[in-house]
């Protein structure tokens, strides 16, 4: 049974995106921790950072690997979350939830709509998985 | 064949098994164009004896330190090398393991680097060292690609103080990355302060001096460290951990990273190498470090236990991304130097040092008493000093030769301008009767 | 389940006695010793470093303790993939450590090294001749500097002739040094995608192939240990489009006498000493990774060169387009010693039933595991064999497990997780020092583990639980990393 909530929307490397009015609130999928591993250490750019739909904001490492973290939406990056860098481990325990990483005030909020809904991005993981 | 344990037979069961007839059937995927269709031209293999016989005779040829009396530096010194070092590092499941990967088969390994790396701290004064680079050098590169990454700039203010041969190491790594080198010189001895102030500005990653430089000068490194940091430049400093039991360390005097040559803890000259590349850095900095860490932690009963640690900033996992290329440590040479600082001690090491300056600055004032010859700096110097002569170095340190001397490095291949100087070294290992003789030899040569 | 065995767990700083010392040096015999009175105050230390206080006893007690907490290539069969964990040969740490080389300073007046600049000479047309190449240098530290070297090399002979490159393709089957080094001459890196079994897909170099690609860099054989067959076409691909072509020689142990890069059209390739020449691995290094390049690339050298003139040998400065330096000095000598002893203890024919025997070796292992674990590719295969625990992962037995396993059945483990395109690999390289007892031990050891992993798991569950510690807690490690000793604590 997959962790894919309804109201979020998705990028084909695995980040989930939550709109808050003209801001939107981002993280990584359950699918991706787990694929992860335990989370070591969460890179993330400063607040006042521009970001680029697709491009990489930052980094997440695991023991054993470490991933490129893609921004679904372009922006300015307005929040991060202190908890991260020192507690990285939230972010395998909840990371839909206090797990999440930016907050990006929109600049183009037309980009939502070529986000994916959460049956592809399911369809998408179960695919993936073997 | 005495590496090879297989007999004929052996290898016709074994081929057997495989189901093929010989070995080259194994080999049946080699084109055979791409094969070598007659046996290597190398020389023909040679019984121990005469192996033993012909290198004896080759190592012969060459002037090395137990024979003579050496006075050379320049990154590389004739220190003292405790007994006990090579009897251990000779223990088989040392030199004959490899990287840690399995930590649990690994913990001598592991171990021992923990400690090297906790000792590298202590004696630069610094938060965390690595587990070794290659050489001095390559570690002073490697300190320039980190600043470049950690400020985000594009240029590298280095002192001429800096050893000339890491500087050349230094542009070699620098120029895939675009790194800019600006010069700053040095005066009478040490960094020109004020020429320094003037290179550094808003596109400098670090600042990087020597420390004692490559002329042998002390050098100010809190002041180079307050130029650095105004301008928001990180400062490298060059040092030789060996001198770090006497000197204040440059970590406790503004240094962001510290790096240099480690060999004389205990690492056999070896005309060269292998050597060891020390890297320290404060905590702020330790993600984005080159080079092996290990760390401690526990194991499933709760034991102690170490483990290399921080591995996704290396090759292996970030490839293409990776902070460095370095796949390998020296382990080896820091497994030497760790044995070494825990032979000497705290107090021992002090002792190296207080005995190397001593035995420098006698030097230095015998020499300067023979007419023609001088102290060519006014710094203050540690255990290297430039000396001045009325004639040419090179003949001048031949001639010395033939008393079983080696004088000294001239200095014309590395800086026309001291064309007439002599870098002259002086450790504990240096007897105040082979300085005398040194001394003799030397007013007899310039007369 | 877990058997207590007294363990030694001493960390040196913990053996640490005020007043009790190792060291013996001189007093001072010169007149006036006190630092105080010959150098600026400022620049002496408050206070000595805290460093560990013990006696020789303890010194000697304590390595030796540690020592016996690792497996060695002198105590236990080391299949590392690609490492070429062979046997170490003795005579070469006696030569290595004849005073004439080990006590030898760098900067010794060339006339008075002429022993060591011979050595260097003859082990770089030694080398030359095993690769078929035209010219080596011996600076580069390790594999990786050596890597780096190349790709500078090539850099270097692009821009002479005018052009500016900026992609390098490399396959995904690489070691991860392969994409570290390009970068960090400055190139993009492209990744290739590999057929099957490894091989370098013709298809997908053809569509890369352009005048914006300075180099292509492949392993030979690749690292699923098969000789890249089509080696000719790929070189004459590459060469129609200026694309120089370099070789990894970690794989070198596979090929010794059997073909060289040179003749299959390599530009450049390295040599790693502490694999196939037998220099000791030392727990992580030191290596030494020359360089050999043919006659094109040759104004680009590293400086200096070890030039011959009669009977004379020097170092060549004078390098005007020379890449410059990767190390301060002239290479890893004291492993150069050990490599030229070791290429004259086994002389031509000895060299090749390095690969011969290596080659027998790793075919003879992969026969043996093949009924329980699958094949990476059909055929067979050169100097290492990579297998896969796909079906032991089914049963919840990973290669992390298997490998853990392995230690407690008195073997150190094979690599895992490498290559990147075989899933649960393990890569293994038996090495031609290996007698077949201790490849059949091996093998039914691996066997025994995949019988477990159908009828009882627990056993590779818990391993290791044989070794000093069991297993480690990597997560914590590099969440919260403990890089060095503080006192009080553990």
């Amino acid at each position: 049974m997959a962790n894919v909530p309804g109201e979020l929307r998705y990028t084909k490397e695995h980040e989930w995106a939550k709109l808050e009015g003209d801001k939107a609130r981002v993280g990584i999928t359950a699918f991706a921790q787990e694929q992860l591993g335990d989370v070591v250490f969460v890179e993330l750019p400063k607040v006042g950072a521009k970001i680029t739909a697709m491009k990489t904001f930052g980094v997440v490492e695991s023991v054993k690997a470490v991933s490129d973290l893609f921004a679904p939406l372009s922006g300015e990056v307005v929040e991060i979350n202190a908890e991260l860098p020192k507690k990285p481990e939230v972010v395998n325990a909840d990371p839909y939830g206090k797990g999440w990483m930016i907050v990006i005030k929109l600049s183009n909020a037309k980009e939502w709509d070529g986000l994916m809904p959460a049956g592809d991005y399911e369809k998408l993981i179960a695919s993936a998985a073997h | 064949m005495r590496y090879i344990s297989n007999t004929p037979a052996q290898q016709r069961e074994m081929l057997a098994t495989i189901g093929v007839g010989s070995i080259e059937d194994l080999l049946s995927r080699i084109p055979t164009k791409a094969r070598l269709s007659r046996p290597l031209n190398v020389p023909a293999a040679m019984a121990e004896s005469d192996l033993v016989r012909h290198l004896r005779a080759l190592s012969a040829l060459n002037a090395n330190a137990d024979d003579y009396a050496c006075f050379l530096g320049a990154g590389s010194y004739d220190h003292s090398v405790p007994s006990p070092i090579n009897h251990l590092i000779s223990r088989g499941e040392f030199f004959t393991a490899y990287t840690p990967y399995q930590p649990e088969a690994s913990q001598g390994t592991l171990r021992s680097i923990f400690e090297y790396q906790s000792m590298m701290a202590e004696l630069t004064g610094m938060d965390v060292a690595n587990a070794s680079l290659y050489d001095g050098a390559s570690s002073v590169a490697e300190a320039a690609l980190m600043a470049q990454a950690v400020t985000e700039r594009n240029a590298i203010v280095l002192s001429r103080g800096v050893n000339p041969l890491y500087r050349q190491v230094v542009e070699t790594y620098c120029e895939g990355p675009g790194i800019r080198l600006k010069s700053a010189p040095v005066g009478d001895g040490a960094t020109d302060l004020d020429a320094l102030r003037k290179a550094v500005g808003g596109q400098t990653a670090a600042v990087v001096i020597q420390h004692p430089n490559f002329f042998g000068c002390l050098e100010d490194v809190k002041a180079a460290a307050e130029i650095a940091h105004a301008e928001g430049a990180l400062l490298v400093v060059v040092a030789d951990p060996v001198n770090l039991g006497l000197l204040t360390p440059p970590g406790a005097l503004g240094a962001d990273l510290v790096v240099g040559e480690g060999q004389g803890l205990g690492v056999p000259m070896s005309f060269g190498g292998p050597n060891l590349g020390v890297f320290a850095a404060r905590q702020e900095l330790v993600r984005r470090m080159p080079g092996r860490l290990v760390g401690a932690t526990v194991d499933l009963d709760g034991q102690r236990g170490f483990v290399l640690t921080l591995q996704t900033r290396e090759q292996h996992i970030r490839r293409e991304k990776a902070t460095s290329n370095i796949c390998t440590n020296v382990a080896l040479c820091a497994l030497m130097a760790t044995i070494y600082v825990s032979i000497m001690g705290k107090v021992g090491i002090r002792k190296v040092g207080e005995l190397s300056t001593a035995k420098a600055h006698y030097a230095a004032e015998t020499f300067g008493k023979i007419p023609g010859v001088r102290l060519r700096f006014a710094a203050p110097f540690f255990k290297e000093f430039a000396l001045e002569l009325p004639k040419s170095p090179e003949r001048v340190a031949k001639r010395l030769m033939k008393e079983k001397i080696l004088a000294g490095v001239p200095l014309k291949a590395f800086d026309r301008s001291q064309k007439d100087c002599l870098l002259v070294a002086v450790t504990e290992k240096r007897t105040r009767n082979e300085i005398d003789a040194y001394a003799a030899a030397l007013a007899a040569a310039v007369a | 389940m877990h058997t207590a065995k007294p363990g030694y767990d001493k960390l040196i700083f913990e053996l640490s006695c005020p007043g009790r010392h190792a060291h013996s040096l001189p007093s001072s015999d010169v007149p006036v010793s006190d630092p105080a009175q010959l150098l600026p105050k400022e620049h002496l230390r408050a206070a000595p470093p805290e460093l560990p206080e013990v006696s020789e006893v303890d010194v000697v007690r304590h390595y030796s303790r540690l020592s016996q907490m690792n497996y060695g290539v002198d105590t236990h069969f080391y299949p590392l993939g690609s490492c070429t964990m062979k046997y170490n040969p003795k005579i070469n740490e006696d030569m290595a450590r004849l005073a004439g080389f080990a006590r030898l300073h760098p900067l010794t007046p060339e006339a008075a090294a002429q022993g060591a600049l011979r050595l260097m000479d003859e082990l770089s047309r030694d080398l030359a001749e095993v690769s078929g190449m035209d010219h080596v240098s011996l600076q580069p530290a390790a594999g990786a500097q050596g890597e780096l070297a190349g790709v500078l090399m090539i850099r270097a002979y692009h821009l002479a002739r005018g052009e500016r490159r900026t992609k390098v393709l490399i396959p995904d089957s690489a070691h991860g040094t392969n994409p570290a080094s390009t970068a960090l001459a400055g190139y993009s890196v492209v990744e290739l995608k590999s057929e099957q079994n490894g091989e370098v897909d013709l298809h997908d170099l053809e569509r890369h192939l352009s005048d914006d690609v300075a180099a292509f860099m492949i392993t030979q054989p690749n690292t699923l240990g098969l000789f890249e067959s089509k080696i000719h076409q790929i070189t004459e691909m590459c060469h129609a489009t200026g694309v120089q072509v370099y070789m990894d020689g970690a794989n070198f142990n596979a090929i010794l006498g059997i073909t060289r890069p040179g003749d299959l059209g390599f530009d450049v390739c390295h040599f790693n000493l502490h694999k196939t020449f037998t220099t000791p691995h030392g727990g992580g290094g030191p290596g030494a990774g020359p360089v050999g390049i043919k006659e094109h690339l040759a104004p680009f050298l590293p400086t200096p060169v070890v030039v011959k003139d009669g009977d004379e040998y020097a170092f060549d400065w004078n390098r005007p387009q020379s890449i410059g330096k990767l190390q301060a000095f002239w290479g890893n000598f004291g492993m150069l010693v050990r490599a030229w002893t070791y290429i004259r203890t086994m002389g031509p024919d000895g060299l090749r039933a390095v690969s011969d025997n290596a080659v027998l070796n790793a075919n003879y292992v992969l026969k043996r595991l093949e009924a329980e674990y699958d094949r990476s590719a059909p055929g067979p295969c050169m100097h290492e064999c990579v297998v896969s625990a796909r079906r032991q992962k089914k049963l919840g037995v990973t290669a992390t497990d298997i490998a853990k396993r392995l230690l407690d059945l008195g073997f150190y483990a094979p690599t895992t997780y490498f290559p990147l395109i075989v899933e649960e690999a393990l890569m293994i390289e038996p090495t031609e020092t290996e007698s077949r007892e201790t490849l059949d031990e091996f093998c039914d050891a691996m066997n025994q583990i995949a019988r477990e992993a159908r009828d009882n798991p627990q056993p590779i569950h818990d391993a290791p639980v044989t070794t000093p510690v069991r297993r480690l807690d990597q997560t914590g490690a590099a969440r919260q990393p403990r890089l060095k000793w503080t006192p009080l604590r553990t």
